[in-house]
């Protein structure tokens, strides 16, 4: 069981830094998917505020 | 990006690489001059492989921006830049491991060795340029000459064994023809891993794609709400 360590070490590199940065994807993603429905839902909002006019102030500021 | 696929290339990758790491360690028989730590060498190839062919798609994805224009190329050369220099920075922390105990030093300036550090040191240049300046249809353009040009070291650093003297091992294809692989189980080893990591590539690459896919989305809705914002300004 010579130099184990210098396996251990190099495959526990790999998973981690594979790991690490598939969690670093995941985070982006639903960043950006929680983004997307604001900014969807925002345009939406406005496209049919401006199809309505007259708006009601009400619904001006959504 | 497809979900299925996806789901279907991350299941693939986790069963496949569980597969390829009971062979490494429970199946293939240890190598007779370097021990145990010749195992390594079972995921640094397939980790060099999968840096090799993103480095090959970057500068694929360069041209076709260059030629032919299209968001899509540039996010494709940016996801494939920053996944090959995640492969590409683990294909040399792995070497140095190896290179230790059989060399006797973490690093030497052998050919195959810089040139593989030059490589890194170009891709790294091209991700540290990318989050440095602002997205634009220049630097976009910039991006893909740099990756196109980068890419050229990796014909380089794939004949270097053979161009200069080194002391990194030619196993693969060896100097004197065929290869250096002593037990059949080695090779069906080394091809189980490879597959495992290419297919590990193809999920990573699409769900990195899907993100940046997912960003040039945000950039086009948030000028959508300015317009329809100064329409109703307007109005």
């Amino acid at each position: 069981m010579d130099n184990f360590a210098y396996l251990f070490a190099a495959y526990t590199a790999i998973f981690a830094a594979i790991f690490l940065y598939v969690m670093f994807i995941w985070n982006r993603q639903s960043r950006l998917d929680q983004e997307l429905r604001a900014l969807e839902s925002k345009l939406a909002a406005l496209t049919a505020a401006s199809d309505d006019a007259p708006e009601p102030e009400s619904e001006k500021s959504v | 990006m497809d979900k299925r696929l996806g789901n279907f290339l991350g299941a693939a990758t986790l069963v496949l690489t569980a597969v390829s790491l009971w062979m490494v360690f429970a199946w293939v028989p240890t190598e007779a001059e370097q021990g145990i730590v010749q195992r390594i060498f079972y995921f640094h190839v397939p980790l060099a492989w999968v840096a090799f062919a993103s480095f090959a798609i970057v500068a694929v994805a360069g041209i076709f921006y260059l030629w032919l224009g299209g968001q899509i190329w540039d996010d494709l050369g940016y996801a494939a830049a920053e996944i090959g220099m995640l492969f590409c920075t683990l294909m040399m922390v792995t070497g140095s491991l190896w290179a230790k105990p059989i060399w006797g030093t973490w690093w030497t300036w052998d050919s195959r060795l810089t040139t593989s550090f030059v490589l890194w040191l170009l891709y790294g240049g091209y991700l540290i340029m990318r989050a440095m300046l602002e997205e634009s249809e220049q630097v976009a353009r910039f991006a893909a000459v740099v990756g196109i040009v980068a890419a050229l070291d990796v014909p380089v650093v794939i004949v270097s064994v053979r161009l200069w003297r080194t002391i990194h091992p030619a196993v693969l294809v060896t100097r004197q023809g065929g290869h250096g692989l002593e037990d059949p189980r080695m090779v069906v080893t080394l091809l189980v891993s490879i597959t495992a990591f290419t297919l590990m590539f193809a999920w990573l690459l699409m769900t990195r794609l899907a993100v940046l896919r997912a960003r040039t989305r945000s950039i086009e809705l948030a000028k959508a709400i300015a317009m329809a914002e100064f329409r109703a300004g307007r109005a």
